[in-house]
């Protein structure tokens, strides 16, 4: 019975000693946290994948927005102020990137967030600002996003949205009377595709002969190919992202299918490209918010591609890449127009700001907060043609950056 | 909806299902005679496919690297059953499966680390592009090459299993290993040799698998799902009901696309909660061999 | 078979007398275990972290009632968590419920769900219950990706943001990240009290009775397919209630909480921490958490880190870190 006892009350001090030992050691290791000073500096919080398939274009936006906080600061600051990055894994996962979020807000006290590249990423850190009223400047591309019910007046839209890029897309490649047939993605992001593809069809006349939805991620197309076939169209548009962009194209091009159709994307996509062969996707025509071949034209996009050489080895931008400095340089812009990190005062001059940082002039329309931009239209270019590794594309149009392909802001909701 | 149009889909749908019995083998075969679920698999298959880019870019051969990959991956794969696995023996049946489960995301990041997160590209063989006219249809050259390919594995496999000396050890083991140890046969090399051969063959999948789809980091994680749906439909240990499941699930999947294919998925799951529901064990199934 | 994993069933000695409420430590593993989760948020970089671990926390202790004491390793509890969570940001977002109702509403469709699974589940044996409720949960998760109107699909579950909760007499503001953790864990704390409740009561030896031996405990005259049962529907009640504070924390339902990634999250954590001891769970979900907060900030590969550590625990620790120490201590 004594035995038992001290066996139990020793075992009962041990496991006090264990707690108070672990609350100990984990204090000690967040100490450096906890005593973290509270500087004078701008910060702006940077979300992003480093994490996960799309870690490449997540590097690229890190790269870019570094760039743009380095030239602001090179030049003295913001009224004195250094600005500062702190960038953060989200993971590409939206609970994560909630956590971050809240993290940046409350124990690293930034003043704006910028980023997220999948749709449900934005959303989530747009829920957790818009309650808080911390300025976000989004860039990633989604309808979703514009619509009334989840706006907020601090958020930002930097990146551009399905609406605007299959419009773009279709005027450059849709005709009267063509026959198209669409492959679509069966989540969000591949209806607003849809939805686009179709707005911009019947407004230019042409036939929707078929719409084969595939589910979200699957790596094998061959069960939706031979239907494909066999309604004969002249464009095959087909409408997902990323990976499943690659798989499908590929796929789609092992069963003939460009000898019979053009294949047309919403967005095409630098390292997606990179991933396969050039055979594969020589011809395909798609949209993109920047390539780096625009500085022949764009004199600010030489001005960038120059700054990202001289930084980076010679590297060029990538289209997603370029989101990351626009997004940055032109939330810089609007505090140093606004005279401090105020909120309401740099809402105001948001939605006052007109800049050209990379790709021509931007404004953002003030129902939505969407930035009023140029789409490119690109083509992807055969082996052959290909004057250095990174020629990737064959610029088709360029079209100015119009109010009229964006949804009217009684269409998204507002009046 | 013509019949040439039904015909074709129940071509690539047997084609497809031929790729999923490819995927789903290696998994049998390592649950079939050591009990294990490897939720590795997904994670292997995907160092087949980089093992068999890296022997192609190195000798600029594709049937090099389909020969040589698979033996690589192989001998990688009897490592890990000889230092990761074995210490499991005797413990609950459940710490391999966790053992596997932290080793696929070791696995997912190393490859990233050594290889870069990004897609590679892989190109189908010159010898075998194109499309072949069917009839009644046209279909790529390089799947019924791959068809071909499955045909003879199994045919092997078989062959292996029933006619030879070591086929009849191996069979005996995963009926009563503990009889098979009084009889004097050494199982633990038997079992790393099994244990090789699963991992080969999936690492052969990948290499397979890898001119059609993406080649990145993730291509395993749908294959995995893929892989325990087949094999749990066919019955774990039954490489029969890993082929019956394997076309099964096929031509599902390839039907449901012609009318709904958003639904695609969803057929897979929604077929292997249905057979376990009304034959828990699978459709060829026993329980669980192993100690 | 599984003794392993059980500590403290195997040193366990029963006492008698008044010295042994005294000495009975189990009767203070509640309060010591808040007084530990009191701490947290002064301890650890964050409050939003912090209260992941208790949301985490929570979801292991419950999943632990089934793998650890009832030793049956389900693979889909996301289900439950993330059924718990849309129902309250539904009711909350889509009914302009009260969110103590959301709450309620959300636990109660988590056991439904649960019940639901665990009759499906339990009449298959070892492997094939794993696989079974793997493949139930992913059902779970494709419905809720295309029931889209309802769930916001990919996108995940928005608009329903609960900044202030609301009592008879006074409110609390929820949007303050210290306020947040201790009202959370308030919840915790009581769910924490009902675990070691159940785990005292006759109903706790006769789990872990079945999982030392599942044929003699049904000789001694056990109905183990409805305890089995009861087991299951209580871990997903209480993983459903983490749940439902998951989506008041985050103000967004992502889609990934039902996905299987997340029913493997839950298994590592259990793992990590001990499976088969009361605070356990917690350790693990603290230990994972953190290393990913940490490591993450180090390197992007923090997933081999976090992958070597769990197989090295498998291998060489597969008490866990918490149970590791208990036996430990116990056995000097």
């Amino acid at each position: 019975m004594t035995r038992s006892f001290e066996k139990l009350t020793s075992r009962s001090i041990s496991r006090r000693t264990a707690l108070i030992g672990l609350a100990t050691t984990a204090g000690a290791l967040s100490a450096p946290w906890i005593a973290r000073a509270q500087s004078d500096t701008i910060r702006i919080g940077f979300p992003t994948p480093l994490t996960g398939p799309f870690a490449a274009e997540a590097n690229d936006q890190v790269r870019s927005a570094e760039l743009a906080v380095k030239l602001v600061n090179d030049k003295g600051g913001i009224g004195g102020r250094k600005v500062e990055l702190l960038v953060r894994d989200d993971k590409l996962n939206a609970g994560e990137a909630a956590t971050r979020t809240l993290e940046l807000i409350e124990k690293d006290k930034v003043h704006a967030v910028v980023g997220a590249l999948s749709s449900a990423v934005q959303l989530a850190v747009n829920e957790v600002t818009r309650a808080r009223n911390v300025i976000y400047v989004s860039i990633s591309q989604s309808d979703t996003i514009n619509e009334v019910k989840d706006f907020s007046p601090y958020t930002f839209h930097e990146a551009l949205n399905p609406t605007m890029t299959t419009a773009t897309v279709a005027k450059h490649t849709f005709q009267k009377g063509s026959r198209v047939v669409y492959l679509v993605a069966d989540y969000a992001y591949g209806h607003e595709m849809l939805k686009g593809f179709k707005r911009a069809a019947e407004e230019i006349g042409a036939e929707t002969v078929g719409e084969i939805l595939h589910p979200f991620g699957a790596a094998d197309y061959s069960t939706f190919i031979p239907t494909i076939l066999s309604l004969s169209p002249d464009i095959l548009c087909i409408c997902n992202f990323g990976r499943d962009q690659a798989n499908s194209i590929k796929q789609a091009v092992d069963f003939g299918v460009k000898d019979q159709m053009k294949i047309v994307v919403p967005v095409l996509l630098h390292n997606q490209r990179l991933a396969v062969d050039p055979e594969v996707f020589e011809g395909v025509v798609g949209g993109a918010n920047y390539y780096w071949g625009l500085e022949e034209t764009i004199p600010s996009a030489k001005a960038f591609n120059d700054a990202f050489r001289a930084a980076y080895n010679g590297a060029v931008p990538t289209d997603y890449g370029a989101y990351g400095y626009t997004g940055v340089a032109s939330l810089l812009m609007a505090i140093e127009a606004a005279g401090g990190t105020d909120s309401d005062k740099v809402i105001a001059a948001f939605e006052a700001l007109k800049y050209d940082v990379a790709k021509g002039e931007q404004y953002y329309r003030k129902c939505d907060h969407q930035s009023v931009q140029s789409v490119l239209v690109l083509e992807s270019k055969a082996k052959a043609d290909m004057q250095s590794d990174a020629d990737l594309f064959k610029v088709v149009a360029n079209e100015p950056a119009s109010e009229s392909v964006l949804r009217s802001c009684s269409e998204l909701g507002f009046n | 909806m013509t019949v040439q149009l039904i015909a074709m889909q129940l071509f690539s749908g047997l084609a497809l299902g031929a790729i999923l019995i490819m995927v789903a083998l290696g998994l049998s075969i390592i649950f079939g005679m050591l009990g294990i679920v490897n939720f590795a698999h997904g994670a292997l298959f995907m160092v087949g496919a980089y093992a068999g880019l890296y022997v192609a870019s190195l000798t600029g051969s594709f049937w090099l690297a389909l020969v040589l990959a698979p033996v690589l991956v192989g001998v990688f794969g009897m490592l890990i059953e000889r230092f990761l696995i074995r210490p499991l023996y005797g413990r609950s049946p459940d710490d391999p499966l966790l053992l596997t489960f932290g080793l696929g995301y070791v696995l997912v990041e190393a490859v990233r680390i050594v290889f870069g997160t990004d897609g590679i590209p892989f190109s189908t063989p010159a010898a075998l592009r194109g499309v072949v006219d069917l009839g009644i249809g046209f279909f790529p050259l390089y799947r019924l090459f791959v068809v071909g390919v499955v045909l003879v594995v199994l045919l092997l496999l078989w062959w292996g299993l029933e006619k030879t000396k070591f086929g009849l050890i191996v069979r005996a083991g995963s009926a009563d290993p503990l009889i098979l140890r009084v009889l004097g046969v050494d199982i633990g090399r038997l079992w790393l040799i099994v244990f090789g051969i699963g991992v080969g063959v999936t690492a052969l999948g990948g290499v397979l698998a890898a001119p059609m789809r993406n080649v990145s980091p993730e291509m395993g994680t749908l294959v995995l799902a893929e892989a325990f749906v087949v094999t749990v439909i066919g019955g774990m240990g039954s490489l029969a009901g890993a082929v019956i499941a394997g076309l099964l699930v096929g031509i599902a999947v390839s039907m449901t696309a012609l009318f709904a294919p958003e639904m695609a998925t969803i057929v897979m799951f929604a077929l292997m909660a249905l057979v376990l529901l009304v034959r828990p064990n699978g459709l060829y199934g026993r329980a669980a061999p192993g100690l | 078979m599984s003794t392993v994993r059980n500590v403290e069933l195997a040193s366990a000695e029963i006492p008698t007398g008044f010295a042994a409420f005294r000495c009975n430590l189990r009767r203070w593993r509640v309060p010591l275990s808040i007084l530990a989760l009191c701490l947290l948020p002064w301890v650890l970089p964050s409050q939003a972290l912090a209260v992941n671990v208790l949301i985490y926390g929570l979801v292991a202790v419950g999943y632990n009632l089934l793998f650890g004491y009832t030793g049956l390793l389900s693979f889909g509890h996301a289900a439950f968590f993330g059924a718990g969570a849309y129902t309250t940001g539904i009711a909350i977002g889509a009914f302009g419920a009260n969110w103590f109702v959301a709450m309620i509403a959300g636990v109660a469709v988590a056991g439904l769900l649960s019940v639901v699974m665990g009759i499906l589940a339990i009449r298959t044996r070892g492997i094939y219950f794993s696989m079974v409720t793997l493949a139930l949960s992913q059902l779970v998760y494709y419905t809720a990706l295309q029931a889209s109107s309802w769930t916001g699909g990919e996108n995940g579950l928005r608009g329903f943001t609960v900044s202030t909760l609301t009592f008879p007499g006074f409110s609390i503001n929820f949007l303050d990240p210290l306020v947040k953790y201790y009202a959370i864990m308030v919840v915790v704390a009581l769910a924490l009290w009902f675990v070691s409740r159940v785990l005292n009561s006759p109903f706790g030896a006769v789990i872990e009775a079945i999982r030392e031996n599942e044929t003699r405990a049904r000789a001694c005259g056990y109905n183990v397919e409805r305890t089995k049962l009861l087991s299951f529907v209580l871990s997903g009640l209480l993983c459903g209630l983490a749940g439902t504070l998951s989506a008041m924390h985050l103000s967004i339902v992502p889609l990934d909480s039902l996905h299987y990634h997340t029913s493997g999250l839950i298994v590592m954590m259990t793992l990590l921490g001990g499976a088969g001891s009361f605070f356990g769970p917690f350790v693990g979900a603290l230990a994972f958490l953190s290393m990913e907060d940490v490591f993450s900030l180090w390197t992007s590969n923090w997933q081999l880190i976090v992958g070597v550590i769990f197989i090295l625990f498998v291998l060489y620790l597969p008490k866990g870190i918490w149970g590791t120490l208990i036996s430990w201590r116990a056995n000097r």
